[in-house]
């Protein structure tokens, strides 16, 4: 156990250790424990407006049209079950005191002195879930996994690991939410992916979250030969501080990655946000497409393709519109390492053309809902390799804010 | 109907339509005539209200009612419609949802309309992304079908159209405009009475007068720098255009100032 050792000197070693991206969050000022008069047994015991949020995050606490739940109010879990076989949800604690495994993974592709946060994670963990697809399952269902914050000024630290076995199918929904009796608090979620040869993955992430959270997700994938990670990421909801820049490795021939954001910034938000890819096996593919809207918030994105060895392709695209005030910045970048690399970016702020508007307004729409009408197309991205419930789930979340947007 | 008194129009501070009057009864087609750059989209896009086209004098009357200052959706709800040349591309939204869109809550059946422009195949595609010349067409058509406005103005509705979906195209905006050899009508009626009972209007633009072949347009006119000519049949039009090209016409514009 002496590597569990060293992960914890490297860890306090990196305590105060400021992350390169986003403002500095003062861990100091929240509480590491959960209000304990609020202990729920199982889901039926949320309220209905703490319902409202829940489903809004993407997650059905009837668990209709999911082969699994994992459920962690505050630091602990509340549900943990899964449906199918070939699949196991197991909370990342236990795994860790039961199987050897999965120390072959923990902090195998984040490190765990990269910052504060993720030296914060290690030092005091609260719990986190392992979702792991057997050689061969596939999810028929996505599995829904929540992260659901219920204290006032909680720092929620977590650590899931998800692994898709060789040949397998994984499709996991993961709803990180607040009670809408919380005002502030602090997230911080370690997320590490292994995909393996001819594996798929399909991460769908809705950040519903209060006004005052600071949220600090990292988040990194290994993808092996023919292996498919697909990224999604929704945040229509303001919160006070968002930084992540979730990291993929393409090692495997013919490894894929998609990485699709969407994001409102509304007033008193602040995002930093983007996708990083290392391509470093040839054939592999890479696309990561940002649409934010700012309507007052103010949004970074960015973007980082690496290109190491020859015959890949990848695409980066950062599109951005201002609706009312605030600020987008896109930073796309491009590294090619080698001959043979074939890379590129698109990247656009700006506003609603007015010729789209009076074309849809010449069909009867008002001017509101011409508008509101290209907002949603602009952020709907096409997403292929989503199962249908979860390509409802991202609609629903758009929809939600549709209003909230305008 | 739709009446026009002296109209006088400036894009960007330059006058380009001056002293228009155009009268369109329930059930006519008019088709317009004229050279590149005369003021034909400038006319139907101030028929529809876009505010860029700026009017400094004269009115527009529509169904009795002054539309002159009205918005484009005001306009397009009292039953004006708008089939473009070059309409704008909107990112996420699929030819299904603008389908909906342009039927206002009305009930109508997507395949079945895409499938008499045979479109069917882009109901899933986002609206006007990639499009070719003649796909733009159907889908404008198709969009006009879901709206069903009672004044239809057409931009060179055959421009950019294969000779295999010319006469798809020619036919449909026959069906819009309620000049399609009376299809689906009631037969105990007379082609008289079918003809009385037509109440959709039509503005056609056209370079060529391919369109003449499918619509059967009442009345013809020539726009040139900005001005009409007099009413008259629109192949006798054609004719003086292919013959003696514009310049017979701006002598007709002249005389009839």
């Amino acid at each position: 156990m002496h590597k569990l050792q060293d992960l914890k000197e490297r860890a306090k070693a990196a305590l105060s250790k400021f992350a390169p991206f986003g403002p500095d969050v003062d861990l100091e000022i929240f509480k590491k424990e959960a209000d304990e008069t609020k202990t729920y047994k199982d889901l039926d015991q949320f309220g209905e407006d703490e319902v409202k949020h829940i489903l809004m995050a993407g997650i059905d606490p009837s668990e209709q049209g999911r082969s699994g739940t994992y459920f962690q109010k505050d630091t602990g879990v509340i549900k943990c079950n899964v449906k199918q076989e070939g699949i196991e949800v197991i909370p990342i604690k236990e795994a860790l005191e039961k199987y050897d495994w999965i120390y072959d993974y923990y902090w195998k592709v984040v490190s765990v002195d990269a910052d504060k946060y993720t030296a914060a994670a290690e030092l005091e963990l609260q719990n986190g879930y392992v979702i792991r697809a057997l050689k061969g399952a596939k999810s028929i269902y996505p599995v829904q996994a929540c992260l659901y914050i219920g204290t006032d000024m909680l720092q929620q630290n977590v650590h899931n690991i998800i692994i898709a076995e060789e040949d397998s199918e994984l499709h996991i929904v993961t709803g990180c939410t607040t009670s809408p009796h919380v005002k502030r608090g602090a997230h911080i979620g370690i997320s590490e992916f292994f995909i393996k040869k001819n594996a798929k993955l399909s991460f769908t992430m809705i950040h519903n979250w209060a006004e005052e959270m600071y949220v600090r997700p990292r988040s990194a994938a290994i993808v092996e030969e023919n292996g498919l990670f697909l990224n999604n990421y929704i945040c229509m909801k303001p919160v006070k501080s968002l930084q992540m820049y979730p990291t993929v490795h393409l090692t495997g021939e013919g490894a894929v990655a998609r990485l699709y954001s969407i994001v409102v910034g509304s007033p008193g938000s602040e995002f930093d946000l983007g996708g990083r890819v290392y391509l470093k096996a040839p054939k592999s593919r890479a696309e990561v497409v940002a649409r934010t809207i700012s309507n007052g918030g103010n949004i970074i994105a960015r973007g980082h393709l690496i290109g190491a060895v020859p015959e890949i392709k990848a695409h980066l695209e950062c599109k951005g519109l201002i609706l009312k005030g605030g600020m987008i910045r896109a930073i796309p970048e491009l590294e090619g390492h080698v001959d043979g690399v074939e890379m590129s970016h698109e990247a656009a702020v700006g506003k609603i053309a007015q010729e789209e508007i009076l074309y849809l307004m010449s069909r009867g729409l008002s001017e509101d809902e011409a508008t509101s009408t290209i907002v949603r197309g602009f952020l709907s991205i096409d997403m292929p390799d989503l199962p249908p419930q979860l390509k409802a789930e991202v609609d629903k979340a758009i929809e939600a804010s549709d209003k909230d947007v305008m | 109907m739709l009446h026009i008194e002296d109209l006088k129009v400036e894009l960007g501070g330059k006058v380009i339509l001056e002293h228009i009057d155009l009268d369109i009864h329930p059930g006519e087609t008019h088709v317009l005539f004229g050279p590149n750059g005369s003021g034909k989209t400038s006319l139907l896009m101030t028929i529809m209200g876009y505010p860029q086209y700026e009017v400094k004098w004269g009115k527009i009357y529509f169904k009795g009612i002054d539309i002159t200052q009205l918005p484009v959706n005001e306009r397009a709800n009292l039953g004006i419609g708008m089939s473009y040349q070059r309409p704008p591309t909107i990112h996420g939204l699929k030819t299904r949802q603008m389908v909906m869109l342009c039927a206002r809550g009305r009930s109508v059946d997507p395949e079945k309309l895409a499938g008499e422009v045979n479109f069917v195949d882009f109901l899933e595609r986002d609206i006007n992304v990639g499009f070719s010349g003649g796909e733009i067409k159907r889908s404008e058509l198709l969009q006009l079908m879901a709206q069903d406005p009672d004044l239809m103005l057409f931009d060179e509705p055959e421009s950019g159209v294969d000779l295999e979906n010319i006469s798809l195209v020619g036919k449909s905006i026959a069906q819009l405009l309620e000049r399609d050899g009376y299809r689906d009508r009631d037969p105990s009626k007379s082609r008289y009475e079918q003809k009385k009972a037509r109440t959709k209007m039509g503005l056609i633009i056209t370079h060529t007068g391919y369109i003449l072949d499918y619509v059967n347009a009442d009345k013809g006119q020539v726009l040139y720098q900005g001005r009409l000519s007099c009413v008259t049949n629109p192949r006798e039009i054609l004719d003086c255009i292919s013959k003696s090209g514009y310049e017979e016409c701006v002598r007709c514009i002249s005389c009839k100032i």
